[in-house]
């Protein structure tokens, strides 16, 4: 490799870089300093984040592949990665509050989010097996740890084991399957991958391969039936870690996931939907049955992720640039929501305690009114009525799902989005028609009230200016189609 | 030209903007809520009389005021416009609105979120009928839900939590059904204007899943039997204007529905499944006429008949035929007028009593005089007696549908004379006899607020009930439009199948 292809290479993944060299220098700051300057290396991520964001929109135009065809960089991969970086970014800002409150300040917290967020954007660039390998692997590494972040919890260490353990399982079936992938294609570059099945359609070991590397994505983005962990992890987590999963991994996972079913496997569709729809529709009945009796609220906002995932999937049933567009405005809206919502249940202190229980929040209307009205939006969007956000994202997976003629699908998904209803407008009868419950310690500080005021408003907004954000995501998705 | 629908939609939330932005705290800002509210409304309307007076022309055909903007990408714009059929729904929303904010007097707890609901409410109903794109009105037509389930939930009665989740659920399950349908529509005509979408013609096959699927809503919004119970459930345990949007204009949107999209966008369907349209208006007329005779609540009993009577105008659109559907529409508007007076009735009694036990009632005209000749008006309009507009409405959706099935027409009929004895029966056990019950020796009569909020409904249901003209000059170029391109599609449709249906047989 020369020198120049070299430089070619290092200017088109500049994102990856500047975090990784950023993240280390961070490091360095953080070992030196100790837990003094813990804040400060915290909005030092923070502006390392948006100088990432920086290197993406100002980066290389197109479509680039680089380091021997391991990485590519185009439209989706930048679309994505901006989404992961404000996912990353926000969870990082909520969290400032909620970590001190808990003296859980440490310097360590910011630059695993950091750590991991590169992992995130190498798996939203690879090309190649082994790439993604790699990216997954220092993400989910670094996940490990900050859902055990807490470390005098009994919960926390448990929630970090559990995910460990599983996470690993579902490594090795993902490795697996690249192996089997391997072995039957004798590449792991994803475009000769695609060569191969072009030309000789899908052998069975290609298929069984297929199936273990899509079980380990499966497991990243928790879709039924690989969504154990979710509830667990998502309880026992410290909380801003919890709204860190529900906010970035799984859209890295998505995109990761819609790069490998769209990229070296798009001539297996046929082999592939079942899989999806399967996996799709598993998790949207899942999601909206379950939650029903969830009294904890992190458990149940997992068991709401488990179904937004199962949605969002099924914008990959539809298998075309349309369904792919929906995917992508879903998951944006999605990360806008999670946010506003995870900063209300980060507000639920009592005397000094956490608390969880969806009955903690009775009567917050009479209580703190804003906080209630911004999280009855959430609710109201979450479960998907227009004119809030969160409808344009089924909207538009929808559109794709029926577009495909696949209405046994979209019917499912419909019905399965009344029954989730249910448990969303059940907090916001909590919240507004049920006797107060005593108040909580005091409201969202000024970054946080901040965040929560700008995803209500997107929530609110995004029905009057849809514009941008649906011509960049379309934008993004027919790059993947080339 | 100026956006006067917009503006006529949208105004409503320059009153919440005020109300969140400038309301005081305390009592002074509820009284502040209220005035707001009330001018905020009362504007609305005379927006609405504007355009009605200084813009509609009624001569013309098509959709007039038309505006707006590309809006989410594709073909789907932002579009308002009006015809003779929606500016009626228009001009009745915008006047019972008003009317709601004055009888909100009762209203103590929490004024300004209620206040900002009711606005939001007015918004969202407007824009139902001003709506030219299909996904537009989705937005509007399912919007609705939010506000109503809070109204329900937080200013309604003891079983409100039970109501509001009834309400908003069996809605929503219907509503989604209709979505999938307003995909559908959209890959297969690759358009979701409304005007283009009436013009077009649906496969037969397709229209009949299309017609099933808008059933699923409209059905659960007008209410048609047997999926109406959320309806009772939902105006016994709302507050008395709650009650009044609920019965004077969200179950109109059932109607226009139906007449705006299932008979023109899906006639040959339409035609097919008029039988089992008239089976189920027959069965909800006779069926909840007698539910109603059963009832101890004077809400559940007004419910029922709402439900009775939505089922003349199902039974009206569904003659496609001009008296028919001009009937239907006269059934809707009245219906308006009516059971919004009916349930302002109601709470002018709940508000002193905190009752609606029929039992708890008996001889009150003895001493609410003025109370007993309203409630006289409303009920006899709720029977449908000649010179109130109940009697157009019925009289002409009956003559629609003799002149299609003698049988359904006479099976209807008999839904008048339960509505008497419903109605009369109901207004003697409350108003006649000696007032022993000793709760009720000093209850006082309608006070000048109370009347006030009367006077322009008993108007209206008189005066259209002997001069109905207006309403049909307003609508008669519509409807017929309507009809005549149901007709030119079902004759198409006989004479040679278009080239998509040949493909899909």
């Amino acid at each position: 490799m020369t020198d120049a292809q070299l430089l070619i290479d290092a200017q088109a993944f500049a994102p990856e870089l500047s975090l990784a060299i950023g993240g280390m220098l961070l490091l360095l700051v953080g070992v030196f300093s100790g837990d003094r300057f813990s804040e400060t290396v915290t909005w030092a991520c923070v502006a390392l984040f948006a100088l990432t964001a920086f290197f993406v929109i100002n980066g290389a135009e197109g479509r680039v592949l680089a380091f021997g065809d391991g990485m590519i960089a185009d439209p989706f991969g930048r679309f994505m990665k901006l989404t992961v970086l404000a996912g990353s970014a926000l969870t990082l800002l909520m969290s400032i509050e909620y970590l001190r409150d808990e003296k859980l300040t440490r310097f360590e917290y910011p630059l695993l989010v950091v750590m991991s967020t590169l992992g995130m954007l190498v798996m939203i660039s690879a090309n190649d097996l082994i790439v993604l390998y790699l990216g997954l692997e220092l993400q989910s590494l670094a996940l490990y740890v900050l859902a055990s972040f807490a470390r005098d919890r009994a919960k926390s260490s448990e929630a970090g084991l559990k995910y460990f353990v599983l996470g690993a399982l579902s490594s090795g079936m993902l490795l697996y399957g690249a192996s089997l992938i391997y072995g039957f294609t004798g590449s792991t570059n994803f475009g000769a991958i695609a060569s191969v099945i072009s030309a000789g359609g899908m052998s069975i070991g290609l298929v069984v391969g297929l199936v273990f590397l899509l079980a380990g994505l499966a497991f990243k983005v928790s879709a039924v039936p690989f969504h154990m962990w979710t509830p667990d992890v998502y309880e026992g987590s410290p909380t801003p870690v919890t709204a860190f999963f529900a906010a970035a991994p799984k859209l890295a996972a998505m995109a990761l996931f819609l790069r490998v079913v769209f990229g070296p496997f798009a001539g297996a569709s046929h082999q592939w939907f079942q899989i999806i729809a399967l996996i799709s529709v598993a998790s949207m009945i899942l999601g909206a049955v379950a939650a029903i009796g969830q009294a904890n609220i992190k458990r149940l906002m997992a068991y709401s992720s488990i179904g937004h995932m199962g949605y969002a999937l099924l914008g990959f049933a539809a298998a075309t640039p349309e369904g792919v567009e929906g995917v992508l405005i879903y998951l944006v809206i999605y990360l806008a929501m999670t946010i506003g919502t995870f900063i209300i249940i980060m507000m639920m202190r009592r005397n000094g305690r956490a608390v969880e229980d969806i009955r903690d929040l009775s009567g917050l209307s009479e209580r703190d009114p804003t906080s209630a009205y911004l999280l009855a939006i959430m609710m109201f969007s979450l479960a998907g009525i227009p004119p809030l956000a969160g409808f344009f994202g089924k909207w538009f997976v929808f559109l794709a799902v029926v577009h495909a003629h696949l209405y046994a699908l979209a019917i499912i998904g419909f019905v399965t989005s009344v029954i989730g209803a249910y448990y969303y407008i059940n907090i916001v009868r909590l919240m507004f028609f049920e006797k107060p419950a005593a108040a909580f310690e005091k409201p969202p500080g000024i970054v946080n009230a901040a965040l929560l005021g700008a995803s209500g408003a997107f929530v609110l907004v995004l029905v009057f200016v849809p514009g941008p954000l649906v011509d960049a995501a379309q934008a993004a998705a027919q790059s993947l189609f080339r | 030209m100026m956006p006067i629908l917009s503006a006529l939609t949208f105004f409503p939330l320059v009153g919440v903007l005020l109300i969140i932005l400038m309301a005081p705290k305390g009592p002074h800002g509820d009284t502040f809520a209220r005035q707001i509210a009330g001018y905020t409304t009362v504007v609305t309307f005379g927006i609405a009389l504007y355009a009605w007076f200084v813009y509609f022309d009624s001569t013309k055909r098509g959709f007039q005021m038309v505006e707006g903007f590309a809006w989410l990408g594709g073909t789907i714009h932002y579009k308002m416009g009006v015809d003779g059929i929606s500016l009626p729904f228009v001009l009745l929303t915008a006047f019972l609105m008003p009317i709601c904010i004055w009888a909100s007097a009762a209203i103590e707890t929490r004024v300004k979120e209620y206040m900002i609901a009711f606005l939001v409410l007015e918004t969202l109903m407007i824009g139902v009928f001003t709506s030219l794109d299909i996904l537009v009105f989705y937005l509007f037509f399912e919007g609705g839900l939010i506000p109503m389930f809070l109204i329900i939930g937080i200013w309604g009665g003891p079983r409100r939590v039970y109501a509001s989740f009834k309400f908003f659920l069996y809605t929503l399950l219907g509503s989604v059904l209709m979505l999938i349908a307003i995909m559908a529509m959209y890959v297969t005509a690759g358009t979701t204007d409304i005007p283009t979408l009436m013009a077009y013609h649906f496969p037969r096959d397709m229209q009949l899943w299309l017609f099933l699927a808008f059933l699923a809503s409209f059905a659960v919004k007008l209410p048609m039997w047997p999926v109406h119970t959320w309806l009772p459930d939902a105006h016994v345990e709302a507050p008395t204007a709650g009650s009044v949007i609920l019965a004077g204009i969200l179950l109109k949107m059932g109607g226009y529905g139906f007449l705006r999209f299932s008979l023109p966008m899906f006639p040959d369907a339409s035609l097919y499944f008029a039988p089992m349209m008239f089976t189920l208006s027959i069965v909800a007329i006779i069926y909840t006429s007698l539910v109603a005779l059963a009832q101890e609540d004077i809400k559940k009993l007004i419910a029922y008949s709402s439900v009775a009577h939505m089922g003349f105008v199902t039974m009206g659109l569904f003659a496609l035929n001009r008296q028919g559907v001009d009937g239907a529409v006269v059934q809707m508007i009245s219906h308006g007028f009516i059971s919004a007076a009916l349930f302002l009735c109601v709470g002018v009694i709940y508000d002193r009593m905190h009752t609606r036990e029929i039992k708890a009632y008996g001889g009150l005209v003895n001493r609410m005089p003025i109370y007993a000749a309203v409630f006289m008006v409303f009920t006899l309009g709720n029977v449908g007696l000649p010179g109130t507009t109940g009697f157009v409405g019925e009289f002409l959706s009956l003559v629609g549908v003799y002149q299609v099935n003698t049988w359904v027409a006479i099976f209807a009929t008999t839904g008048v004379i339960l509505s008497a004895a419903y109605m009369l029966w109901l207004y003697a056990r409350v108003m006649f006899g000696k007032l022993e019950k000793p709760s009720l020796q000093n209850i006082p009569d309608m006070n000048m607020r109370e009347v006030l909020f009367m006077v322009p409904l008993v108007a209206a249901t008189l005066f259209f009930g002997f001069y109905p003209a207006p309403i049909f000059h307003m609508t008669g170029g519509a409807v017929e439009q309507t009809l005549a391109g149901i007709k030119s599609k079902l004759d198409t449709a006989e004479a040679a199948p278009t080239p998509e249906m040949a493909a899909n047989r």
